[in-house]
């Protein structure tokens, strides 16, 4: 063990066993590792309890419509891009009762929830998904209200980064400014360097908690030659990015294109079915349900995830407001890109391609934006 | 400006349990329910224009507009048109039944606003409630504002909500109370038409007229063409909108519409920020 703790902001370097002994340093502390994991035919996030547990020497291809696994021919454990499921899965989860109530002498009583919230230490987070956690928490910490089962579970989390260093083919956080390099907001980022015998990872130290993880298990200088390895596997990744959108006044062309013939154009294709918005580290909208046991003795109320392409999402008496698939597909579409920015002074896309990739349809944002792009250039052209 | 609120801002998802005072029948589908505090906590103040969440146990929750006095403390009154599963459990409650709430939520009508200045509002259907608040408050205040103008329209005579307060506010001093049915029926000598054709009758000050409006989107919009025609400008036009929702704080995302979170941003907004939103624009 190093009796030492290394400063916030300066690297270190750690191997494989080192990894283990992380993991296993951070559960000692009580918290659940929630890591990368082969769940469904995909890399998904799920517990850890030790390495044997990660994705060694797999990775996805991801195209629109499209997500394969394949088999590396190392062992790495973290060369892959975004999967379906993020951090919004465990701290804004997809269903959670939000109390119960239960009838006395005539009256109800309510019985908040007094579940204490799990503590997760998130492992393997991408640059893009910290800046997506970073947007959920501007829209449900740091408004005027503030959600209490999303404040309890972020806050008590342990981010250990990952630098991406294989985006895949859906990826675009280059043109969202969100990535791939993470440069704050994780507890540790490493850094995963493959060489012929070699499997060593630099860690980036961001907080005192991450320090004191660290000096709980072995580690060694990472040398100045290892670091560039580390600097130059992120700048290859930035390099490797070819999808682009361009954000450039995307703000106002959606806005103001409401009535493009575009529009229509999706709603051929799109099918409503809401896996766009179910993988989206930033979609954030829910339903709220309430119901009683058969004898009428108790009520729960329960919080799911909703979609906005969803029907009954706009119903109210008498009818839907956004009936059409074209309404409710714009209505994603300009929320993400445009009136997020009046809401939350920032985009809602990070440019993690998992819309593209999980979409049936094979619906890609970057194409839609580029098409309405295109044509309103055009008109202008024209006129 | 700041806003009272009772809901627990730790937790803004848990109601408080409020008991009902007494329950009265307007029309054949619609009660007015009066709350009051379980214990000594007391209620909060509300603004008017303001609405809370009644949640009916086991069954839901609805927003549901704040139609009482706001000069009269611990008293929150709704009324409560009785169109589904919530609506209808609300309104078949009994006195000393109690129901849970969350809020009061919401911005409010501009009643600071419009001191000094002719105030007309204009109501279809359960919209009259929303804004009864005001008039409540404009009638204690009555030498602080100008000109005083209610339209009023409903589908029919039985659906006519207030009826004996419509007649008391029209003799209050300077204050003009039309209202209109679409189909009257044999009994009825009142106005028949829609509430806009008031328009052609009342002589509006348009330079000094606050306008409040709120009913269905399709009457608001006419009534915009009107106040358009009248030369009443954008910025002094307001109106309650209305979407699904639930939450009521900005969580759930049902009652987007354009930029706007209906819940927090309004539901009383001004025409001129809405103006771009409205008319069917959000729906095609
Ligand atoms: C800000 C605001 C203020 C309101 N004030 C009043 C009032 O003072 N008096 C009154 O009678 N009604 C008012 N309404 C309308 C009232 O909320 C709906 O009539 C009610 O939600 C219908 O619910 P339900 O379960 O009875 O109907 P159902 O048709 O069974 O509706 C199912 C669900 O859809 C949603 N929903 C349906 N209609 C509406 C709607 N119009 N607005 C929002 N959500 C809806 C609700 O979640 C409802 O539980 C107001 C609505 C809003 C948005
Ligand atoms: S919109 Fe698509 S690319 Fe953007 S953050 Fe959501 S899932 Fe990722
Ligand atoms: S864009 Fe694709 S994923 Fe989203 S609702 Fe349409 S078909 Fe489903």
């Amino acid at each position: 063990m190093n009796a030492c703790l290394p400063d916030i902001r300066s690297a270190v370097r750690i191997d494989c066993q080192g990894l283990g002994s992380l993991i296993a340093a951070i559960r000692r502390r009580g918290y659940q590792v929630i890591g990368p994991h082969l769940q469904d035919g995909a890399i998904s996030y799920g517990p850890i309890q030790e390495i044997e547990d990660l994705p060694i020497g797999w990775t996805a291809e991801q195209g629109p419509a499209f997500y394969r696994l394949q088999r590396r021919s190392d062992s790495a454990m973290f060369q892959y891009a975004a999967g379906p499921k993020s951090l919004k899965d465990f701290i804004h989860p997809s269903e959670i009762r939000l109390f119960s109530a239960v009838r006395e002498e005539g009256a109800f009583r309510i019985l908040p929830n007094s579940d204490p919230a799990p503590r997760y230490a998130f492992l393997g987070v991408r640059a893009c998904e910290l800046a997506a956690a970073g947007i959920q928490d501007r829209v449900l910490l740091e408004g005027r209200y503030s959600d209490p089962i999303y404040r309890a579970r972020r806050g008590n989390s342990i981010i250990i980064a990952v630098q991406c260093s294989a985006p895949s083919e859906v990826c675009f956080c280059t043109s969202m400014g969100t990535g791939p390099r993470a440069e704050a907001g994780f507890d540790l980022a490493l850094t995963e360097l493959i060489g012929p015998g070699s499997h060593e990872f630099v860690v980036e130290v961001g907080t005192q908690l991450g320090a004191e993880l660290l000096s709980e298990i072995e580690f060694s200088d990472a040398s100045p030659d290892l670091r560039n390895q580390a600097q130059a596997a992120t700048q290859a990744a930035a390099a490797s990015i070819q999808r682009r959108l361009d954000t450039n006044g995307l703000r106002e062309v959606l806005r103001d294109n409401f009535d493009h013939p575009h529009w229509d154009d999706v709603a051929q294709r799109c099918l409503a079915c809401g896996n766009c918005t179910q993988v989206c580290p930033t979609c954030f909208c829910v339903n709220v349900e309430d119901s009683t046991d058969v004898a009428g003795q108790t009520a729960e109320r329960w919080r799911r995830w909703d979609s906005c392409y969803s029907l009954a999402f706009t119903y109210i008496h008498g009818g839907s407001v956004r009936v059409s698939t074209k309404s409710r597909y714009r209505q994603w579409l300009t929320h993400k890109l445009s009136y997020w920015h009046d809401q939350f002074a920032s985009s809602g896309c990070v440019g993690c391609g998992r819309c593209i990739a999980w979409c049936p349809a094979g619906i890609d944002l970057t194409q839609e934006v580029a098409a309405i792009r295109a044509a309103t250039n055009q008109t202008e052209g024209t006129k | 400006m700041s806003v009272p609120l009772h809901t627990d801002l730790s937790d803004p998802m848990l109601p408080v349990a409020v008991r009902i005072a007494s329950v009265a029948r307007e029309t054949h589908d619609t009660c007015t329910l009066v709350t009051e505090p379980v214990d000594s906590g007391g209620l909060p103040a509300f603004q008017p224009g303001q609405f809370s969440m009644l949640y009916s146990y086991g069954v839901g929750e609805v927003p549901i507009s704040v139609s009482g006095d706001p000069g009269v403390p611990d008293r929150l009154v709704y009324t409560i048109r009785s169109v589904g599963a919530v609506s209808g459990a609300l309104v078949n409650r009994s006195p000393g039944d109690t129901i849970s709430m969350r809020g009061p939520f919401g911005s409010p009508w501009p009643v600071e606003a419009a001191r000094g200045r002719d105030v007309l509002l204009v109501a279809g259907g359960i919209g009259l409630a929303p804004l009864r608040p005001v008039i409540y408050h404009i009638l204690r205040h009555r030498a602080d504002y100008g000109r005083f103008t209610i339209l009023y329209g409903a589908r029919s005579p039985k659906e006519l909500l207030f009826t004996k307060e419509l007649k008391a506010w029209s003799a209050a001093p300077d204050t003009q109370v039309l209202t209109t049915v679409d189909t009257g029926g044999a009994s009825w000598r009142g106005h028949v038409g829609v509430v806009t054709k008031f328009f052609r009758f009342v002589k509006l000050r348009p330079q000094q007229t606050v306008a409040m409006t709120c009913g269905p989107e399709i009457m608001m919009r006419f009534v915009m063409r009107e106040l358009d025609a009248q030369k009443v400008a954008d910025e002094n036009i307001y109106l309650s909108m209305e979407l699904n929702m639930k939450c009521a704080v900005g969580f759930c995302g049902h009652c987007q519409m354009g930029p706007y979170f209906l819940c927090k941003d309004g539901p009383v907004f001004r025409y001129a920020e809405m103006r771009r939103w409205m008319g069917g624009r959000h729906e095609l």
